[in-house]
């Protein structure tokens, strides 16, 4: 077995074939700098995140937002090589952009919640069980290079 | 960190809604939680707990109904879990970082069952409100 089970690959692929990847990535990094105030640490330049109704409308939050989740979406197409998909990212944030992978985890957590919020019971307990390994996986497979 | 007057309105107008349905709330947390950290099931070796058991269904409604104590004395949740806080310090002993998992899937919990309220707001609130209950819990544990 890789690193998830054929039923577990079925579950993560039925559920993200019906994700808006675009706006969950939106909502998952607004909702990370609402509900995690000190994420904003790494993002002085985006303009106005004054409060919950600023930084959920704030384009440029979206626009990452819509950038990290796509790239998570394309991690998942090499799930059983996390780390080899992105160790170029492992570095960049490492070496350039100096996040603590403690965030990534945390933004892992925000994305399940988002997704439990979107899909209400369809995002049952084995399905958010996949998830979690998923999350998990990408997040250790973007602290990996960091040295 | 604590809460804000904003932040106990939203936790107490929720609680209305999420009350009716506490003991299912409380099951599901639970159940989220030997399923996706299964290490968690270690402290429940006495226990049935497959999904649908009557022991999770009786432990579910237990943990809803801390909460809600919790809740109705929102403004001394120390007060209120006082004897909760003894009970996992000298007998239970859950280690600490276990809170931080069923936190997390009580909030995956409500954020299912509770779409139109979990805003933002709500989910910080939420958050916020569990790592205070989580804190009480273990501060005396040394």
């Amino acid at each position: 077995m890789g690193f998830l089970s054929a039923e577990e690959k079925g579950l993560v692929n039925g559920l993200w074939g019906k994700v808006n990847v675009d706006e969950v990535g939106g909502e998952a990094l607004g909702r990370l700098l609402v509900v995690y105030p000190w994420t904003q640490r790494f993002f002085q330049s985006f303009g106005d995140l004054s409060s919950a109704d600023a930084i959920m409308s704030n384009s440029k939050v979206k626009a990452h937002g819509k950038k990290v989740l796509n790239s998570f979406s394309d991690g998942l197409k090499n799930i059983d090589d996390l780390k080899g998909a992105f160790a170029k990212l492992s570095e960049l944030h490492c070496d350039k952009l100096h996040v603590d992978p403690e965030n990534f985890r945390l933004l892992g957590n925000v994305l399940v919640c988002v997704l439990a919020h979107h899909f209400g019971h369809d995002f049952n307990p084995q399905v958010q069980a996949a998830f979690q390994k998923v999350v998990a996986g990408v997040a250790n497979a973007l602290a990996h290079k960091y040295h | 960190m604590s809460l804000t007057k904003a932040e106990k309105a939203i936790i107490l107008s929720m609680w209305g809604k999420i009350s009716t349905q506490a003991d299912a709330i409380g099951t599901q947390a639970l159940e989220r939680l030997f399923a996706s950290y299964p290490q968690t099931k270690t402290y429940f070796p006495h226990f049935d707990l497959r999904p649908g058991s009557a022991h999770l269904r009786t432990h579910g409604a237990k943990v809803a109904a801390a909460l809600g104590d919790a809740v109705k004395s929102i403004d001394n949740i120390a007060g209120a879990l006082s004897k909760l806080s003894e009970m996992h310090a000298y007998v239970l002993r859950v280690d600490p970082v276990n809170f931080k998992l069923l936190s997390h899937c009580l909030l995956v919990t409500v954020a299912s069952h509770f779409p139109a309220d979990f805003t933002a707001d709500a989910h910080t609130a939420w958050d916020k409100f569990l790592s205070i209950v989580s804190c009480v819990l273990t501060e005396k544990y040394r």
